[in-house]
């Protein structure tokens, strides 16, 4: 089934209207992972933000970062991160308590970064727009990553090894040495329900 | 709007801003985490949109994204490896209640 030139009733591109629902996906999900109360939500939304993200790869031509996207972070990052939040469970505190209380000057921070940020992007002429994105050539990353990058990628290789190794001497249990359980300050405003 | 830079820089921009926020704001030591990883998510769309703009360089743009997401998973273990041993100890994922270099 062939479908129309541009989308009907708006006259826009089927690329345009991929990128603004992709990227609309993208920015929501963002938001309700940082602002969501629950943190297993936060990272459940994480998770569609990544898919998201996926999408967007897929748009700019670019199929193999959108499956390593899938592989590594929805496959792993996101299921270690979701693993780590059950391990780590607490009930989810009282709504002020979600945040720093000092969250306006993070706040402030983010809004002044994205604004620099913004001026640099906009006020800087990028290379003209081009009419088709064309896949990036699989073959020749290959050969770019076991040839001109190969030292490059032994030495990741060897950072992986060290962070698994590294991970799983952290998160041991300590059989010999007792728990120093230190008594959690409760604060004022936390309920002590349990 | 999606053939031209701008678009996808302004859409990188926006996504690592919410992190930094996400990462300056909550107090949770997970959620720091996840804040982290959308920055690294950003920059790593900056770094394929730049790739697909500029033709001969697009191979170069990919390379180096897989080694970022490579680097961002060795981080994201150790990180959440960290939480979990400070969590043992103090029974906490909360960051403001890790006083214990302050005291």
């Amino acid at each position: 089934v062939g479908l129309p030139d541009t989308v009907p009733f708006l006259g826009w591109s089927w690329d345009d209207l991929a990128f603004l629902m992709l990227s609309g996906v993208l920015l929501g999900a963002a938001l309700l992972v940082v602002l969501s109360r629950d943190i297993i939500r936060s990272g459940l939304w994480l998770v569609l933000s990544f898919a998201g993200l996926a999408g967007i790869y897929v748009l700019l031509g670019s199929p193999l970062m959108a499956v390593t996207q899938v592989l590594v972070y929805i496959g792993a990052v996101a299921v270690l991160i979701l693993f780590a939040i059950m391990i780590t469970q607490s009930k989810s505190g009282p709504a002020p308590l979600v945040f720093q209380r000092q969250w306006w000057v993070g706040l402030g921070a983010a809004v002044a970064i994205a604004i620099l940020l913004l001026v640099s992007v906009l006020l800087t002429a990028w290379p003209a727009a081009v009419t088709d994105l064309l896949p990036a050539d699989v073959r020749a990353v290959a050969a770019l990553l076991f040839d001109e990058y190969l030292f490059p990628l032994q030495v990741v290789g060897l950072l992986l090894l060290a962070a698994v190794i590294g991970g799983l001497y952290l998160a041991r249990r300590d059989e010999e040495m007792p728990e120093t359980n230190v008594t959690r300050v409760v604060l004022p405003g936390e309920g002590r329900s349990e | 709007v999606s053939h031209s830079l701008d678009s996808y820089l302004i859409l990188s921009v926006l996504l690592f801003s919410v992190g930094v926020f996400g990462f300056l704001a909550k107090r949770n030591a997970i959620a720091m985490l996840m804040s982290i990883e959308l920055m690294l998510n950003a920059v790593n769309l900056a770094i394929v949109a730049f790739g697909a703009f500029t033709p001969e360089l697009a191979e170069q743009a990919t390379t180096i994204a897989l080694f970022v997401i490579a680097v961002a998973a060795g981080e994201a273990t150790v990180g959440l490896a960290i939480v979990i041993a400070i969590y043992r100890n103090r029974r906490t994922p909360l960051v403001d209640e890790y006083a214990s270099m302050r005291e």
